[in-house]
């Protein structure tokens, strides 16, 4: 597996660590009530799974298993790019969503989501291709 | 491929098949006179499609094809992955069951249910990541 692949997926195990911490505390709550705030943490608890966890395991796997050319992944640096973008993103989002009521964090983390899919899919597209190629 | 991943997969399979059905309910109940419980179903829908499907699948399938953690034990410490399993899938029934009961009758308890299913399925992600970290590893 590629380090960047490591990186990928650890980071997504600890969205999944976090993500199901937030998910438990929010269903607890709902049968047992603990504290009002907490319904706070859906939105963070939503971006940690569908985005930190499901999508940034996609990220890492395909960064994996997608064609090479030769022994060469193609534009590594936009992979890494990828990696730093999406997290940072995931973070903002999650963070803002808990204690920016102006809306910036959630913005610049959407602002930084979105740069870092642009990013893989120019990674991506090219080694999509037919064996040989 | 693993017994334990046959076992993720189907379940996972399954879980789709219960999710889209309950999403069928859903919306046939304006429709339809269904029963009152079917307005309470929303969540449970999606946690049988991203806990049931979508993380099931993607842990039966990590659990087959990441790299071998040793030659002695190429998928790690097993036992891991079986607690994960059995936590998730109990965890997440309890909430199928437990989470429209406690809507339409608050008063009789079912809330603790709800809670148990929480500490289950939270366990359950404690344990795959406890599995799965050390075979993340670079060649």
């Amino acid at each position: 597996m590629p380090r960047l692949s490591c990186w990928f997926i650890r980071a997504a195990l600890i969205d999944l660590t976090l993500g199901f911490t937030f998910g438990a505390l929010l269903l607890w709550h709902k049968g047992i009530p603990l504290h009002p705030m907490l319904w706070r943490l859906l939105p963070i608890h939503i971006e940690f799974l569908l985005l930190g966890w499901t999508m940034q395991l996609a990220f890492g796997v395909a960064f994996w298993i997608l064609p090479r050319f030769q022994t060469e992944r193609g534009n590594v640096a936009l992979a890494w790019l990828t990696f730093g973008l999406f997290n940072t993103g995931v973070w903002l989002v999650g963070i803002g969503s808990l204690i920016d009521a102006t809306g910036w964090l959630l913005l610049l983390g959407r602002i930084s989501e979105t740069a870092a899919v642009i990013a893989f899919v120019r990674h991506a597209w090219p080694r999509v291709k037919a064996p040989g190629v | 491929m693993p017994q334990i991943t046959r076992l993720f997969i189907k379940s996972a399979l399954f879980y789709f098949v219960a999710a889209l059905v309950v999403a069928l309910a859903i919306a046939l109940n304006p429709l339809l006179a269904l029963p009152r419980v079917v307005i309470t179903l929303g969540p449970v829908y999606f946690h049988l499609l991203m806990v049931g499907w979508v993380t099931q699948l993607i842990m039966g399938v990590a659990h087959w094809m990441f790299p071998k953690f040793t030659r002695a034990k190429p998928r790690g410490y097993t036992w891991l992955i079986w607690t994960t399993f059995f936590l998730l899938n109990s965890g997440l029934l309890l909430r199928v069951v437990a989470e429209p009961l406690r809507a339409l009758q608050p008063a009789l308890g079912w809330g603790w249910l709800l809670a148990l299913s929480a500490l289950l399925q939270w366990l359950a992600g404690l344990a795959f990541v406890a599995h799965s970290w050390p075979r993340i590893k670079e060649r």
